[in-house]
């Protein structure tokens, strides 16, 4: 008897397909993407490359042998220009448009050369009158100015190997009591014949290096550096995207409900027709979608220090634009599923997919290259980005153009494809 | 054509559905206050000729007028109205919330919709559960509320797809009654059903579709004799078993003889009954029992389609 229940429930999970692709496609397919997000696909080719905006003011021998040595570290994007303006060449960033770019989140640090690098990149011992490097960073990334701190160590003592004996040779003098001139000329000789050796952007072989290193590099935090709890705006919003895509769906599923009971028959013979209907349902799933965002953020602001009074006309422009594009996606699902079971499998798949790559459970800037592009294709990607926008960076509602234009493009091209696919709804 | 546009003008109606030709030139009227019943076994056409007027189905051929309106016209959508054969409402919302729902979707203004479904919860007598959820109603309850949402905007034309299936006695009685009601606002009515006492009872007309197509339309009157000529059926039980001579005899009459009973149809009660219990005098033979019974629509049915309504 309980083989026969068990194999009574084997053959409906085989004709149900969705419970099937729940059960079976869901977890492979949840497994690949974490993977390919946390692993990087195992190809060392495809892991994050920390963009680093360069300046550098001391424009000397040693400050480019240093910048070359940068470039050639596989874990740098090394950028010292940003984009020109129309067909025009690029510009060298200078330390205030790297900070702005820096602010603007097009790169998650920042690294200024300051003058008199060349002439005194190293010193050993307690800090004196030596130039500082100064990293500017985005603190919504911890990662990126640790990493870029312990390869500039790493890179001065790879690529200035003279500066950093000829340092050590006038510590000697200085501690030793004085060498003799024979000893300076030969060891003058022998720092020439270093230099001479190691050629611009072809680092010497790494040697003994220390991250307290000998290069004195200040980090200073230019974004975010005076908010109370940086994590929790990034989770309301990538958090509140998801559910609200999954309450979308949810509630998109109505229409089916209406199409299997038929209610959808009656209400489309009646003075409603398809594209009102939709519309209707649209105005409220956003209306609702809105609703939500605002319970979320107000909750933040109440007990997680979000900011959101100060960031109003923002947030709402945010919440509109990703409403728009959640309730859509939640119309475009339910008008092609046939069954709310097929819907729950086709929302869920889908919803969690685009939540892992789009940035909802991880923040994409720790992603590999290739998942921060394909996550440009969701709508989770597109909305934190806009609530970082706002939340973190500070930028004014006329910075939020793109990300809106984006999601209520989505929206537009959602609610066509879903009115197009009504049809099959509106008569025989 | 003179005059004010009929409530209702099928012509010429065709729709197939693959290769299966689901209606094949159809041809109805329906005048003003005037109930035609629609009668065919599973799979004649009924539904499809039903949604074609409802707007939702697009015929390949001929036309549908409501009020001389296309179906898909707004006039024509407010001249209408449609009581699914599924009790098509909202289960979370209450009654007063459904036809709200659609007495809106019908175009009714909010200010006119307060006394109309006031109107209504009473005419369905649910004004006392007007605002109980309505998976919470019996099913008769839910089948009065289906009529009410079709009816909310009181159209002119009324389609009714067998508005009785599944209730208990009590509420099929208060459906006619409330059918009766419409009738006499001036309510024109095209009304499928599988029960052959509502066709008879509520309509003034009847057409049977079949295949796709109307085979018989007209009173019931119109179709019996149409159909059976207006012949009665007599059935004499006799005391003892009909001896084989008169058996013969009986049969020259058309009659068919089982043991003691004698069945035999004609033209004229008064007559073949006096001829009848003649024969059975002049043989000295008793008779026990006699019934004379008049056609029924179903006779007709089965004689037209070949199939029971239930088929």
């Amino acid at each position: 008897m309980i083989f026969a229940v068990a194999k009574n429930r084997l053959m409906n999970l085989r004709r149900d397909r969705a419970a099937f692709v729940l059960a079976f496609v869901l977890p492979v397919a949840f497994f690949s993407i974490f993977a390919a997000i946390f692993s990087g696909s195992g190809s060392r080719a495809e892991t994050r490359k920390i963009q680093v905006l360069v300046v550098d003011e001391d424009q000397s021998a040693n400050s480019r042998r240093f910048l070359d040595g940068l470039r050639a570290e596989t874990g740098l994007d090394v950028q010292s220009a940003g984009p020109a303006a129309r067909n025009g060449p690029p510009i060298s960033y200078t330390a205030a448009t790297a900070e702005s770019a820096v602010r603007r989140g097009d790169a998650p640090v920042a690294l200024i050369i300051p003058k008199g690098f060349g002439e005194h990149p190293i010193s050993f011992g307690p800090a004196e009158n030596r130039p500082e490097l100064a990293i500017l960073a985005d603190s919504a990334d911890p990662i990126a100015p640790q990493v870029l701190a312990g390869l500039v160590q790493k890179v001065v003592m790879t690529s200035l190997p003279g500066a950093m004996a000829r340092t050590g040779v006038a510590e000697v003098d200085r501690w030793s009591g004085g060498l003799t001139p024979e000893q300076k000329a030969r060891m003058d000789e022998s720092l020439r014949s270093l230099e001479a050796e190691t050629p611009p952007g072809q680092p010497a072989a790494p040697r003994a290096a220390s991250a307290s290193g000998p290069v004195a590099v200040k980090t200073r935090d230019i974004v975010g550096e005076a908010k109370k709890n940086p994590t929790v705006t990034f989770y309301a919003a990538g958090l509140g995207v998801m559910f609200l895509l999954f309450s979308a769906s949810g509630a998109g599923g109505a229409l089916i409900e209406e199409a299997e009971s038929g209610t959808l028959d009656r209400i489309l013979s009646t003075r409603v027709s398809m594209t009102p209907l939709l519309g209707g349902k649209l105005v409220y799933l956003a209306g609702v979608g809105v609703v939500q965002l605002v319970l979320m953020f107000v909750w933040g602001a109440i007990f997680f220090g979000v900011d959101l009074m100060n960031h109003l006309p923002g947030f709402l422009v945010m919440a509109v634009a990703t409403a728009v594009a959640t309730s859509t996606f939640g119309l475009l699902l339910a008008s092609i599923c046939r069954t709310r079971m097929q819907l729950v499998a086709v929302a869920n798949l889908s919803i969690l997919i685009m939540s892992a790559v789009g940035g909802s459970f991880y923040p994409r800037f720790l992603m590999s290259e290739k998942l921060q592009k394909f996550g440009l294709v969701t709508i989770n990607a597109w909305a934190i980005d806009g609530f970082t926008k706002i939340f973190w960076r500070d930028e004014s509602v006329s910075a939020l153009w793109p990300q809106v234009l984006v999601l209520v493009g989505f929206g537009v091209v959602f609610f066509l494809i879903a009115r197009r696919v009504a049809r099959k709804w509106e008569i025989a | 054509m003179s005059g004010a546009p009929r409530p209702l003008e099928i012509r010429d109606l065709s729709k197939s559905f693959g290769g299966r030709r689901a209606l094949d030139g159809v041809s109805l009227d329906l005048a003003p206050g005037e109930v035609l019943g629609l009668l065919g076994p599973n799979g004649a056409g009924k539904t499809t000729l039903v949604r074609s007027v409802a707007g939702r189905v697009v015929p390949d051929g001929g036309s549908v007028r409501i009020l001389g309106f296309a179906p898909s016209d707004d006039a024509a959508r407010s001249a209408r109205g449609w009581v699914p054969q599924e009790i098509a409402l909202y289960p979370l919302l209450s009654p007063r919330e459904n036809l709200w729902t659609f007495g809106r979707y019908q175009g009714l203004s909010v200010a006119a919709l307060a006394a109309s479904i006031a109107e209504s919860l009473a005419w369905i007598g649910l004004a006392d559960r007007a605002d109980e959820k309505t998976d919470r109603l019996s099913g008769g309850m839910k089948r009065r509320l289906n009529m009410a949402a079709g009816t909310i905007h009181s159209p002119k034309v009324l389609l009714l797809d067998e508005p009785t299936v599944g209730v208990d006695p009590q509420s099929r009685e208060r459906i006619y009654e409330m059918i009766g009601e419409l009738q006499s606002r001036g309510v024109s009515l095209l009304y499928t059903t599988h029960y052959m006492e509502e066709a008879e009872r509520l309509c003034d007309r009847i057409a049977i579709i079949d295949h796709g197509r109307i085979i018989a339309l007209g009173t019931k009157e119109e179709l019996v004799k149409k159909t059976l000529g207006g012949r009665q059926a007599v059935t004499v039980e006799a005391t003892s078993p009909i001896s084989p001579a008169f058996a013969e005899k009986l049969r020259r009459l058309a009659a068919t003889v089982d043991g003691t009973k004698v069945n035999v149809s004609v033209e004229d009660a008064a007559s073949g009954v006096r001829d009848l219990l003649g024969l059975f005098d002049a043989e000295k033979v008793g008779v026990r029992d006699l019934t004379l019974k008049s056609p029924t629509l179903e006779q007709v049915f089965l004689q037209l389609t070949g199939r029971e309504l239930r088929e």
